[in-house]
């Protein structure tokens, strides 16, 4: 087994470790915060698969404001810190029967597929090809999702308003 | 894969280095800001310890280790003793990509005065910078207490704030030096400094730095005349020192931030460049002490409306001019 790969399995397992810690913890905020640690391996694998520019946006925008973002919801939000909830509710055979469906075509995705390598070496540089892909041919989809966030941060403000009054 | 272990050493002993370099920086920089404090206020400072006072942070070390190291019965242990190590290990990674001086050579090879070129290295600063928050927000919050509840929601939303501001104010530096890696934006500078093609950027940024690193008059964290300490209410003893040196060392990192990105780094004439970056350190920690002593804390709905009403604008404004004048450069207009 080579460094890299036991690298992978430490990261990989704090990932999966995470994933498990936040949907069974009882403590909405330590959820969050084994989330964070998921969110922090995934950086870390991106780190290994030499993606730099990937692992250091998704350290500042996942670990540093979205992830922060949801302990300052649950910290803004009454008599949810410090209270133990409930793991399950009464969707649960619902929820079961969705994931078990979602866990099984991703399954039958894994297996089925060819996973070929490429051809070309990777693009050297990172930040300025990333720039140029998004200012050119990418140049349309970037715009229509920066549009798509700017409606639902409208959307948000609107709703929170109309609760004021 | 073979490891040549030269090399290994070399890393090692510069992180050392560079870890002891800050902590030291963080002790003499508390008896440089209480003797220029002092000064400001018409007062002496402590002078009494050792030659003008030069052994009182040693004294104060020894004080901070022989408290009574305290943890509140109903606090939620594990993070409580975890936060103030989060804030402290979140500043000291960053200082990593800073280059303090031109590669020298030792017995023969090469040694570069920088722990990591990464190429995207100011975004590695800015993404530690960020994760340096959860100290704070960690501690308000494990202390079950709400003046640190309140100071870790202050933190959180001030830092969020001036984040935007404060890697936005960057990128018209990124445009002019061609590079993310700090020893590029270094070398860029060779002929100029930012500070003269980025004024406004240097402004925004450094108001963010002093904003991020919770410095007054941006220090509502830990507003004591409304919550009592802040997010560090609960915590004592060594616990406390090492928020205490988060908050100095984010200082440092922020001077030498400001020295690599608009001052020439560690460029200037006659002196060798490790001389020319600490004289320029030393001048932006002397700004920092200096805007502590003079400005009272702003109020917190403008403390917000500063960033978002103010500074964001002004960096994006800076952002188009930047753009455009070096389209107009690449055109061959001037």
């Amino acid at each position: 087994m080579s460094l890299t790969q036991a690298v992978f399995i430490l990261l990989g397992g704090m990932a999966v470790l995470g994933a498990l810690g936040m949907v069974t913890l009882r403590n909405l905020f330590h959820s969050a915060l084994a989330m964070i640690l998921a969110l922090f391996s995934i950086a870390g694998i991106y780190v290994l698969l030499e993606a730099e520019f990937l692992a250091v946006v998704q350290v500042l925008v996942y670990v540093g404001a979205i992830a922060m973002l949801i302990l300052f919801g649950i910290m803004l939000t009454r008599d949810i810190v410090g209270r133990a909830s409930a793991v399950r509710n009464r969707q649960w055979p619902l929820a079961l029967a969705v994931s078990a469906g979602l866990l099984a075509v991703l399954a039958v995705a894994l297996v089925r597929a060819a996973w070929p390598l490429a051809t070309y070496a990777p693009a050297q540089g990172g930040v300025a090809d990333l720039g140029l892909a998004l200012m050119g041919p990418y140049a349309l989809p970037f715009e229509v999702a920066s549009v798509l966030l700017l409606v639902a941060m409208v959307g948000a403000l609107i709703i929170a308003r109309e609760a004021r009054e | 894969m073979s490891i040549d272990w030269i090399e290994l050493i070399i890393v090692v002993v510069k992180a050392l280095i560079v870890a002891f370099g800050l902590l030291i920086g963080f002790a003499y920089l508390t008896w440089f800001e209480r003797r220029l404090v002092g000064r400001f206020q018409m007062r002496i400072g402590p002078n009494r310890v050792g030659p003008a006072g030069l052994l009182q942070p040693v004294a104060d070390a020894l004080k901070m280790f022989f408290k009574e190291d305290f943890v509140p019965g109903q606090a939620d242990k594990p993070l409580f003793i975890m936060a103030p190590g989060i804030a402290m290990s979140a500043v000291l990674i960053s200082f990593a990509v800073v280059p303090v001086g031109p590669s020298i050579r030792l017995f023969g090879r090469e040694i570069t005065l920088y722990l990591a070129d990464v190429n995207v290295g100011m975004l590695v600063v800015i993404a530690v910078l960020s994760l340096g928050v959860y100290g704070i927000i960690l501690g308000g919050w494990a202390s079950n207490n709400k003046y640190s509840l309140l100071g870790g929601l202050r933190g959180a939303a001030q830092v969020i704030s001036y984040e935007l501001p404060y890697g936005l104010s960057l990128v018209g530096v990124f445009m002019l030096a061609g590079s993310l890696s700090l020893k590029d934006i270094v070398e860029a500078q060779a002929r100029v400094p930012f500070i003269v093609l980025q004024p406004l950027a240097a402004i925004v940024f450094f108001f963010a730095a002093v904003a991020e690193a919770n410095r007054s008059p941006f220090d509502l964290v830990e507003a004591e005349n409304e919550l009592v300490a802040g997010y560090h209410t609960e915590y004592s003893s060594i616990k406390f020192a090492l928020y205490f040196m988060a908050e100095y060392i984010s200082m440092i990192v922020a001077s030498a931030l400001m020295v690599t990105l608009f001052l020439g780094g560690w460029q200037g004439p006659f002196l060798p460049g490790i001389v020319w970056f600490f004289i320029k350190l030393v001048f932006m920690l002397f700004v920092f002490v200096w805007i502590r002593a003079t400005w009272p804390r702003i109020r917190y709905d403008r403390l917000m409306a500063w960033s978002w009403k103010l500074l964001v604008p002004l960096s994006v404004a800076n952002i188009l001019v930047t753009a455009g004048a070096l389209v107009l450069r690449d055109m061959g207009v001037f």
